[in-house]
């Protein structure tokens, strides 16, 4: 029997520009045209003023460290506690979930507030996980 | 909505609570029914609403052998009743229907004719959430509770507070599962389950169910038990992605629901005698004392440390144990508003003497959803 594998996100018609983005090294956001709102998660309008003149564009990759958790029990498939979830508060606005890589997972390393910079974690040929590192300097 | 126009006039749990193998999900509903119909005096065919959540009305309906003009499917997660009552209100002030039966039930547990609780790998959740190795309620309803305690200056053992405090509570009510006294020491010498959270902060889970009939105040005051008024209410939802909140140091859905069944119930938070804030962890205690606007969020680690939500103190909270002690069968709304129930009716286990004015607040699949009810004894 295969090993339980970490879950696999399925792309949509709307967020399949994201997955394209991650699958080429980059962090794709959307850009309201109208009023300069930038969100997450992918949707083909503004979720501030409505507006379906959007666009996507490149984001910097850069972060900090918002919250977290660190799971201990039950840990998801694919996954070896104890492991954080955390929450990346981006550059340009936006928050996203991610696990952060190349740090302890302890409370001590993961200070609030951290920067950090995106990294792309392949899961296959199909899928490209963005996850976040600890910014070095 | 107008104030006092609809009562409560029948609430009642499954006759038991815990760990029930033996019982399917569709029977503790009928269960629960049953003995709240009994509760009001009254007669299955005299039920002309009907709502619930996760299984669907037409299912609940079929069993019972009911057949009501008025449903109500809201399914929000755990406080999914109070929007119920909310909604059954309404529709008796607008003629809809008569008298409106509300169940939940839940084999939390034992997971007998339960259906597992999937996330799709196309959902939003799915694509942006699930993949980081979110794996139920204790590893995201806890997410944002380091940025909120960073932000206010809240401590650990504020936190670990919570749980001991309403541990007092459950000592004195029969049907709480966990009764034996705890310390802050032992909540954070407790197994570790999603750091800052261990074992005494996360909700017990159960089995178990309970329902609660409600009818116009016209026709409440020819019912057996003392009725219990619907004196405002409030709803409102956020995001079913944690990660999306608006922020993590409040709960828009509750800053949106709790302020408007304040409103309409035209009280002040000094008129509040009891308290109910739907505690699926220790965290959302703080968080509804903050957003409901009894006191900055800073002050509200402290004032549980402090005792003044304990037996005697000035504001009971969570006074049937609450979901980390009483029980919590994965949608705890329902309990939360039969304990807001009982002190009114002076029936509780740990009763709160001449208490008037009980605020039952709930929450729902993480942050995504919140309900507020405020309850009275006096019309």
């Amino acid at each position: 029997m295969a090993e339980p594998q970490r879950a696999r996100p399925k792309p949509t018609p709307e967020t399949q520009h994201f997955w394209d983005g991650t699958k080429a090294g980059e962090l794709r956001l959307q850009r309201c045209d109208a009023c300069a709102h930038v969100y997450f998660p992918p949707r083909p309008f503004c979720p501030s003023c409505a507006s379906r003149k959007v666009s996507v564009f490149k984001a910097s990759g850069k972060g900090l460290l918002y919250s977290y958790v660190i799971n201990h029990r039950p840990a998801a498939p694919g996954f070896t506690p104890p492991y954080a979830i955390a929450v990346v508060e981006l550059a340009e606005g936006p928050r996203m979930m991610s696990n952060i890589i190349d740090c302890p997972q302890t409370p001590e390393a993961l200070e609030l507030d951290m920067k950090l910079e995106v990294a792309f974690e392949a899961l296959d040929d199909k899928i490209t996980l963005p996850v976040f590192r600890p910014t070095k300097g | 909505m107008r104030k006092n126009q609809v009562a409560v006039v029948g609430a009642a749990e499954t006759t038991e609570l815990g760990i029930i193998p033996n019982v399917s999900q569709l029977q503790l509903h009928a269960d629960a029914a049953l003995n709240a119909i009994a509760d009001a005096g009254l007669k299955l065919s005299d039920i002309d609403g009907f709502a619930t959540a996760v299984e669907t009305p037409q299912q609940v309906c079929h069993y019972l052998g009911i057949k009501p003009t008025w449903v109500d499917g809201t399914s929000v997660g755990g406080c999914s009743f109070m929007l119920h009552v909310r909604h059954a209100a309404a529709a008796i002030e607008a003629g809809l229907c008569k008298t409106v039966l509300i169940t939940h039930a839940e084999s939390g547990k034992s997971m007998i004719g339960k259906a597992p609780r999937s996330i799709p790998a196309d959902s939003l959740q799915g694509q942006f959430e699930a993949p980081y190795g979110v794996y139920g309620p204790p590893s995201m309803f806890p997410i944002p509770v380091l940025r909120f305690m960073k932000t206010y200056g809240i401590t650990h053992e504020e936190l670990a507070s919570v749980a001991v405090v309403q541990r007092e509570w459950a000592a004195r009510n029969p049907r709480a599962m966990m009764k034996d006294p705890i310390t802050v020491a032992d909540v954070l010498n407790s197994r570790m389950i999603a750091y800052p959270f261990r074992l005494l902060q996360c909700c017990l889970v159960t089995d178990g169910g309970g329902a609660l009939i409600l009818t116009s105040a016209d026709r409440a005051k020819d019912f057996p038990r003392k009725p219990v008024y619907i004196m405002g209410t409030g709803e409102s939802v956020e995001t079913p992605m944690v990660s999306q909140m608006e922020t993590f140091n409040s709960s828009s859905a509750f800053k949106t629901a709790g302020p408007l069944a304040f409103r309409e119930a035209g009280i002040a938070h000094g008129d509040v005698d009891h308290l109910m804030i739907y505690d699926a962890f220790a965290h959302l205690p703080l968080f509804g004392l903050g957003d409901l606007g009894f006191m900055p969020h800073e002050e509200t680690g402290q004032f549980i440390a402090d005792g003044n939500t304990r037996p005697g103190g000035k504001l009971p909270l969570n006074t049937n144990g609450g979901g980390l002690s009483y029980m919590h069968s994965g949608m705890y709304g329902m309990y939360a508003l039969q304990e807001s129930v009982r002190p009114m009716r002076g029936i509780a286990p740990a009763q709160v003497p001449n208490a008037k004015i009980s605020v039952c607040h709930g929450v729902g699949s993480m942050f995504a959803a919140s309900g507020t009810i405020v309850f009275t004894n006096e019309r």
